[in-house]
C-alpha cells in the first residue's frame, strides 16, 4: 500500500484541506501570499497541493513548479515561508492523527519541491 | 456495451470511462489527474444517469444539475454527456411588467418560457445582440411565481441594464439563456443554518433562496444580511419584514454602511451575531469585493469551504462565455496566484 493509501486517499484531502488552508490564512508569515486572490480556486489548489504532498495522483514537473511559482519568488517568497508552508502541513496532520511516520513521508514530498518553488 | 453521445457522436465505451473513451476518439476533454481528485474533467448529463461513483466528491447543486467527473464515469445506460451548462440553452421570453423597486433598480417579470427549469436564485443571461449580453439572477421562486422575476440595476453606460430600464416594456419578446449558477437552495438539510448575505441587487437570488427554504419546509435560521449605501438601496423590506413576521426561524437584518465600503460590513455585522459558522451553509451574492472577503471571513469563521456558495456580480461580465460551475485549475498549479 502506497503513502497515498496509507493516509486515507481522497477523503484524507477532502478532510485536510479546511483546516491546512485556514491555518494557512491565519499565519501572519504567509498569508499574504494567500489573499487577494479568489478563494474558489485557491481552495482547489490547496487541494492538489495536498494531493500531492500525500503521494496521490498528480502530474507536477519541476517546470510547473518553477512556473507557478516564479511571480512569488519575485515578491520575496523564501525558504522562511516554504518552511511556514511545511510547519503549517505538518500540523493539519498532526490534528488529524495522522501518524509521525507518515507525517515525515508527507514532509519529504514537500521538501522535494522546495528548489523549483524557489527558483533555485 | 454502452452507448454514449458527444456533440452528434456516438460511440461504444467498451468499459472504459467517459474520459478515456473520448480522449481515445480524439476529443479534447480537460483533464488532469484521471483519479477523481482534481475534478478537470467536469462534465455534464445532457441525458441519462451517470452511476453515483462519478459524483462522488461533488456538491449537492453539482449532483443535482448532473454533473459527473468523466475519469470515474462508466456508465451503465446510454448516455449523452455535455462540456456545457443548461446556459448554452437560449429562449424566447415575453416581458409582462415592469416595476420600479427603489431608485435605479428595476424589477422586471419575464414570462416563463416552456421548457425553462431553473431553481430561485440561479442566474441566466439576457441576450441583447450576439456581442452584448449580461447575467441576472432570479429572484423567483418555481412553485410560488408563475413567472421570472429579476432586479436590474442601472449601470452607468450598460448596455444591458440601459436597454431594459429605458426601452424594454410589457408585450416585447428578448433573448435570454437557460438557468446556472450553484447559488441556490438544496433541500436535504432542514436543520442547517443558514447564513444569506448580499449587497445591491445581489439581494434577488437571496431572495429566492429564503423563500425556496422556507417553503421546503426548512426548520434551521435562515438569517438575511441585506447592505447598502443609504436607505434607498433597502429595497424589498416590507416584504422582507412581512416574511419575517410569518416565519420564525427568519431573519432579515439590513445593513446600512453610509461612510465606508457597505461591502466589508455585511459579513462583519452578520459575523458578530452568529459567532462560530460551523455547520452553517452561507450564500454570498454582490459585488466582487464582498463576495471575496466575505468568503475569507465566513471560512476562518469556520464554515467548511464546501458549504460557501457564491456569485459574485462583475461590472462587466465581458460578455464571457457561457460560465462552467467554478472548477479547479487544470494544469499543475499549487502555489498561490
Amino acid at each position: 500500500m502506497g503513502l497515498y493509501e496509507e493516509i486515507g486517499g481522497a477523503p484524507a484531502v477532502n478532510a485536510a484541506v479546511d483546516i491546512f488552508y485556514r491555518k494557512v490564512l491565519r499565519d501572519d508569515r504567509i498569508k499574504g501570499f494567500f489573499t487577494g486572490v479568489d478563494m474558489a480556486r485557491q481552495a482547489a489548489k490547496q487541494k492538489s497541493f495536498l494531493t500531492m504532498a500525500f503521494g496521490g495522483p498528480n502530474a507536477y514537473t519541476g517546470l510547473d513548479m518553477r512556473k507557478g511559482h516564479a511571480h512569488l519568488v519575485q515578491r520575496g517568497l523564501t525558504d522562511v515561508h516554504f518552511d511556514a508552508v511545511v510547519e503549517n502541513l505538518a500540523a493539519t496532520l498532526r490534528e488529524l492523527k495522522v501518524a509521525d511516520n507518515l507525517i515525515a513521508q508527507v514532509a519529504a514530498i514537500a521538501e522535494s519541491t522546495r528548489k523549483d518553488v524557489l527558483g533555485r | 456495451m454502452t452507448r454514449l453521445r458527444f456533440r452528434d457522436h456516438e460511440y461504444e465505451t467498451q468499459g472504459r470511462s467517459v474520459l478515456d473513451c473520448l480522449v481515445a476518439n480524439g476529443h479534447d476533454i480537460p483533464h488532469a489527474c484521471r483519479a477523481g481528485v482534481c475534478q478537470g474533467c467536469l462534465m455534464r448529463a445532457a441525458r441519462g444517469a451517470v452511476p453515483a461513483r462519478a459524483q462522488s466528491g461533488l456538491r449537492d447543486t453539482l449532483v443535482e444539475q448532473g454533473y459527473f467527473l468523466a475519469c470515474q464515469c462508466h456508465p451503465e445506460e446510454p448516455l449523452e454527456a455535455s462540456l456545457e451548462g443548461a446556459g448554452a440553452q437560449r429562449f424566447c421570453a415575453r416581458v409582462l411588467a415592469r416595476r420600479q423597486l427603489a431608485p435605479g433598480i428595476l424589477g422586471l417579470e419575464i414570462a416563463r418560457p416552456p421548457g425553462f427549469d431553473y431553481r430561485g436564485g440561479q442566474y441566466l443571461r439576457i441576450v441583447r445582440d450576439a456581442g452584448t449580453a449580461r447575467n441576472y439572477s432570479l429572484a423567483s421562486v418555481p412553485g410560488l411565481d408563475e413567472s421570472l422575476h429579476l432586479h436590474v440595476r442601472a449601470v452607468p453606460g450598460g448596455a444591458v441594464s440601459g436597454w431594459l430600464h429605458g426601452e424594454v416594456g410589457p408585450g416585447d419578446e428578448i433573448v435570454i439563456s437557460g438557468a446556472q449558477g450553484e447559488c441556490y437552495y438544496t433541500p436535504g438539510s432542514p436543520g442547517q443554518d443558514l447564513l444569506l448575505l448580499a449587497t445591491g441587487t445581489g439581494l434577488a437570488p437571496l431572495w429566492a433562496i429564503a423563500r425556496d427554504a422556507l417553503r421546503a419546509g426548512h426548520r434551521g435560521r435562515i438569517h438575511l444580511y441585506h447592505g447598502s449605501r443609504d436607505e434607498s438601496g433597502q429595497y424589498l423590506r416590507s416584504e422582507l419584514e412581512r416574511l419575517q413576521e410569518r416565519a420564525a426561524q427568519f431573519r432579515y437584518h439590513p445593513c446600512l454602511a453610509p461612510s465606508r465600503e457597505p461591502a466589508q460590513g455585511v459579513a462583519q455585522v452578520a459575523l458578530r451575531d452568529t459567532g462560530s459558522l460551523a455547520g452553517w451553509r452561507v450564500f454570498l451574492c454582490g459585488s466582487p469585493r464582498m463576495v471575496e472577503e466575505a468568503r475569507i471571513e465566513c471560512f476562518l469563521a469556520g464554515a467548511a469551504s464546501g458549504e460557501i456558495l457564491a456569485d459574485a456580480f462583475l461590472p462587466y461580465e465581458a460578455a464571457a462565455p457561457d460560465r462552467h460551475p467554478r472548477q479547479p485549475e487544470l494544469v499543475p498549479a499549487t502555489g498561490p496566484d
